[in-house]
C-alpha cells in the first residue's frame, strides 16, 4: 500500500517547522516517527499534500528532571521513555506504559509527542499522561502556551492543537513514591488495548486513566472521588464507567468493554495498593 | 527528491518519490529482495531491518526519512566470505525456520534484541519478538535459536 502523493520538506528546528506548516496551510501535517500518520496515509484515510518532517529536530528529544516534574521533549521515542532512569525514578508508571506501546520496532521510531498529538483514545500515552496530570507545551507562530492534558483531547483523533501549532514538551508531575499499576488487555501481544488502565495512588490522591473507553482518553474521576471518600477498592471500581462512552468494534462490544474497565480498574487499584 | 542511503556499507544515491516506502526502496531501487513485505501494516515484522543499528519496520518508514542514514538488511548479516552471522547460524542449527518467509525479519529483530539485552530469558525473547509473526507458528524453535545465539555470544 502506497500513500497518495505529497510534497516533503524537512525542518531543522521547531521554529522552522512551525514556519513551514504555516506556509503550507491546512493540508500540511507534521511527520515525527510516522507510526500513527503513515499507516493512515497508506490506507488513504489521511492524504496530506505536504509533510513537514520534524524527525531530525533532535533538540526536542530529551528527558530532564525539572524539580517538581519531568520534562520530556515531544520527539523522545517510546524506547527512550521506557529506558529513562529519570522516569523510572520519578514517573515509573509512564516509563512502564511506554514499554507496552506496540512492539520494539515501533518503539524505536514512534515518539511520545506524536502519540499524544495524534490523540487516539486507544493509545497508551494519552491516557497515561492524563492520569498523571501532565501538562503539554505547544509552540505556534505567536509563542508557546501550556495545555493541561485534561483540556487537550476534544474528540476522536482531535485535540486543541491549532493547525499551525506543534507539541514541543510533555511535563509530567513527579509521582513522589505513589504506587501505580498499568493494565492492558489485548487480543494479540502487540495490539492496541481493547481496554487499558493507567492508575496511581499516593498521599496526594489518585489518578485513573482509561484507554479505549470513549472517543477521547478518559480520566475516571468518579473512581478517584470514591477512593477519596473512603470507598473500598471494590466499591471504587464499580464507578469505572461513570465517565466512559465506549464503542463496539470487532474486538469487543460496549458491554464487554464496560465489564473489562471495571475488572481492570479493580486489578490496577489492588496492585497499586499492594 | 535525491537521497543517499548507506545499505550494508554501500552508499546508494538516487531520486525517489517522497511517498516511496523504505521497504520498496530497498527491494526495488537497491535491488535487495531479502527484506520481505508481509502484512504491509506494521503488524507482522517481515520487513524488519536495521536503521542505524536498531530494528525497525521498513513498511512504515519513508525512504526519504532514511536519507543520510545507515541501513542493514539480511543480506548484510553474513561475512563477505559467506560465513553466516551467529544468529543466522543459530536459526539453521535449531531449525528456527519452516517456510522461511518471516526469517529475515526475525533475524533482524533478534539481533537488535540481543544488542539491547545480551542475556535474555526465554520470556524476554518472546516479548522482544512480539512484533514478528511466524505464520507457520514455529515460535518454539525461533525462541530456542535466539537463546542459543545469546549463549554463543557470551
Amino acid at each position: 500500500m502506497i500513500p497518495a502523493a505529497f510534497d516533503y520538506v524537512r525542518a531543522g528546528s521547531a521554529d522552522e517547522a512551525i514556519s513551514l506548516i504555516s506556509q503550507h496551510g491546512d493540508d500540511a501535517k507534521f511527520l515525527a516517527g510516522g507510526h500513527s500518520l503513515l499507516p493512515l496515509m497508506k490506507l488513504r484515510l489521511a492524504q496530506p499534500t505536504v509533510l513537514v518532517d520534524i524527525g531530525r529536530v533532535t533538540d526536542l528529544s530529551y528527558i530532564n528532571d525539572a524539580g517538581d516534574h519531568v520534562a520530556i521533549g515531544a520527539l523522545t521515542r517510546h524506547m527512550d521513555v521506557e529506558n529513562s532512569d529519570v522516569l523510572r525514578e520519578h514517573a515509573p508508571l509512564l516509563a512502564h506504559a511506554a514499554s507496552h506501546v506496540g512492539d520494539p520496532q515501533v518503539r524505536h521510531r514512534g515518539t511520545i509527542g506524536g502519540s499524544i498529538a495524534h490523540a487516539d483514545p486507544a493509545s497508551d500515552m494519552p491516557a497515561t499522561t492524563l492520569a498523571l496530570g501532565a501538562t503539554y507545551v505547544v509552540q505556534g507562530a505567536n509563542g508557546s502556551r501550556e495545555i493541561p492534558a485534561g483540556d487537550f483531547y476534544l474528540g476522536f483523533l482531535t485535540s486543541s492543537l491549532a493547525p499551525d501549532e506543534m507539541l514541543t514538551e510533555i511535563r509530567v508531575p513527579k509521582m513522589n513514591g505513589a504506587r501505580w499499576s498499568f493494565q492492558k488487555f489485548t487480543r494479540r501481544a502487540q495490539d492496541w488495548a481493547t481496554v487499558g488502565v493507567a492508575a496511581w495512588s499516593g498521599n496526594s490522591g489518585s489518578g485513573v486513566g482509561l484507554v479505549n473507553m470513549a472517543s477521547v482518553p478518559v480520566l475516571a474521576t468518579s473512581v478517584s472521588n470514591a477512593l477519596a471518600g473512603g470507598a473500598s477498592i471494590d466499591e471504587a471500581a464499580e464507578q469505572a464507567n461513570a465517565e466512559t462512552d465506549p464503542q463496539s468494534d470487532i474486538n469487543a462490544s460496549v458491554d464487554y468493554r464496560k465489564h473489562l474497565a471495571k475488572v481492570l480498574v479493580k486489578r490496577a487499584l489492588t496492585e497499586a495498593a499492594g | 527528491m535525491e537521497i543517499s542511503v548507506t545499505v550494508n556499507g554501500v552508499t546508494h544515491t538516487g531520486d525517489v518519490e517522497p511517498r516511496t516506502l523504505l521497504v520498496q526502496y530497498i527491494r526495488e531501487h537497491v535491488g535487495l529482495t531479502g527484506t520481505n513485505i508481509g502484512c504491509d501494516t506494521s503488524s507482522c515484522g517481515a520487513c524488519s531491518l536495521h536503521l542505524n543499528g536498531e530494528a525497525v519496520k521498513s513498511c512504515t518508514i519513508l525512504a526519504v526519512q532514511a536519507d543520510g542514514q545507515e541501513v542493514t538488511t539480511i543480506e548484510g548479516m553474513a561475512s563477505a566470505d559467506g560465513t553466516l552471522h551467529p544468529m543466522q547460524q543459530a536459526f539453521q542449527d535449531n531449525h528456527g525456520l519452516q517456510c522461511g518467509y518471516c526469517t529475515p525479519g526475525m533475524v533482524m529483530a533478534a539481533t537488535s534484541l540481543l544488542k539491547e539485552n545480551p542475556d535474555p530469558t526465554e520470556q524476554d525473547v518472546r516479548i522482544g519478538l512480539e512484533g514478528n509473526l511466524c505464520r507457520c507458528t514455529g515460535y518454539h524453535n525461533i525462541v530456542q535459536s535466539v537463546l542459543a545465539a545469546a549463549g554463543g555470544a557470551q
